[in-house]
């Protein structure tokens, strides 16, 4: 029953971003830095326990497909970030 | 433990033992293509996450996030989303299980109104932004906030079509092993468009409403 377990950690984990937002527990910094890694642990227990992408061999195909998006996808948004904010800096 | 055809092949659902036609590599290439489409979105979205993020500053004058996000609703759309991925993870599994497509068309069904719920609270979400001035061509900001979330509500339309043709398929052909494998690629993109939303109220609605 791994669709019981995901759809529970789903629920708590969107529980404490909300909460932490909704209530002001800790200062803005922080919250944005637990509410980005709550946002991560969420995705991987969505690829661990929805779309049943695992570290065995059955899944290991999909498994590089996705790493390798991931090292895609890191790198075009790294590099928009850094080009677009490099060049509202140098037009403000 | 599981009734499948072959070791190596775990998707859930997938019961391939009255149909020896397809092979068990034939319907894997076919999932994984699919996967590949998977990524090929998630490049678009990362893109338009990344504009988003450049453009949050960008309001120039009008609306900004923390006045025209609400907390509630968008915590409403996220559990409507999460349970509809875990009703349709009960279709997969009574797919997989069931004796008939009765258990399946029904969760189906419950994760079509849920999907449907959705939409209807996100587009009442932008009447409201309509209303108070907020429109896409009012600022940076706007902009690129109306094209990230509206991609992923065109994306939920588009899956909740797919949901109403794979019904129809399960009423004509019955639950042959080509709707078998479409309802998994459904499955694979339904789950998907979940994890879009996961990034989407961290980064948006909780970023814009903490500031």
């Amino acid at each position: 029953m791994t669709y019981g377990i995901g759809y529970a950690s789903a629920l708590a984990l969107t529980g404490i971003a909300f909460a932490l937002v909704h209530w002001h527990v800790f200062s803005l910094d922080w919250t944005l830095g637990i509410v980005f890694g709550l946002a991560l642990l969420q995705i991987l227990v969505h690829f661990r326990c929805f779309l049943h992408i695992t570290l065995g061999r059955s899944a290991r195909a999909d498994l590089q497909l996705l790493l390798f998006s991931t090292l895609i996808v890191s790198l075009m948004v790294a590099g928009t970030l850094v080009v677009v904010f490099n060049l509202r800096s140098r037009m403000m | 433990m599981d009734g499948l055809s072959g070791p190596e092949f775990r998707h859930v659902g997938l019961n391939l033992q009255d149909h020896p036609s397809l092979t068990t590599q034939q319907v894997e290439s076919n999932i994984f293509g699919f996967w590949v489409f998977l990524m090929s979105d998630a490049v678009i979205f990362a893109l338009l996450f990344a504009v988003y993020g450049t453009m949050l500053v960008g309001t120039a004058g009008g609306p900004g996030p923390a006045q025209e996000f609400k907390i509630g609703p968008a915590f409403l759309e996220t559990l409507i989303l999460l349970t509809s991925s875990f009703t349709f993870g009960m279709a997969s599994m009574s797919m997989k299980y069931g004796r008939s497509a009765l258990g399946l068309f029904c969760w189906l069904l419950v994760t079509l109104f849920l999907g449907l719920a959705f939409l209807g609270m996100e587009l009442n979400d932008f009447a409201a932004m309509f209303a108070h001035g907020a429109v896409p061509q009012r600022s940076g900001f706007l902009s690129s906030f109306f094209v990230l979330v509206g991609m992923h509500g065109l994306h939920v339309t588009a899956g909740a079509l797919w949901i109403i043709v794979m019904m129809v398929q399960i009423c004509v052909f019955g639950l042959d092993a080509r709707v078998k494998i479409n309802i998994i690629r459904l499955g694979l993109f339904w789950h998907f468009l979940d994890v879009v939303w996961v990034v989407i109220f961290s980064v948006v609605y909780l970023q814009g409403l903490m500031r």
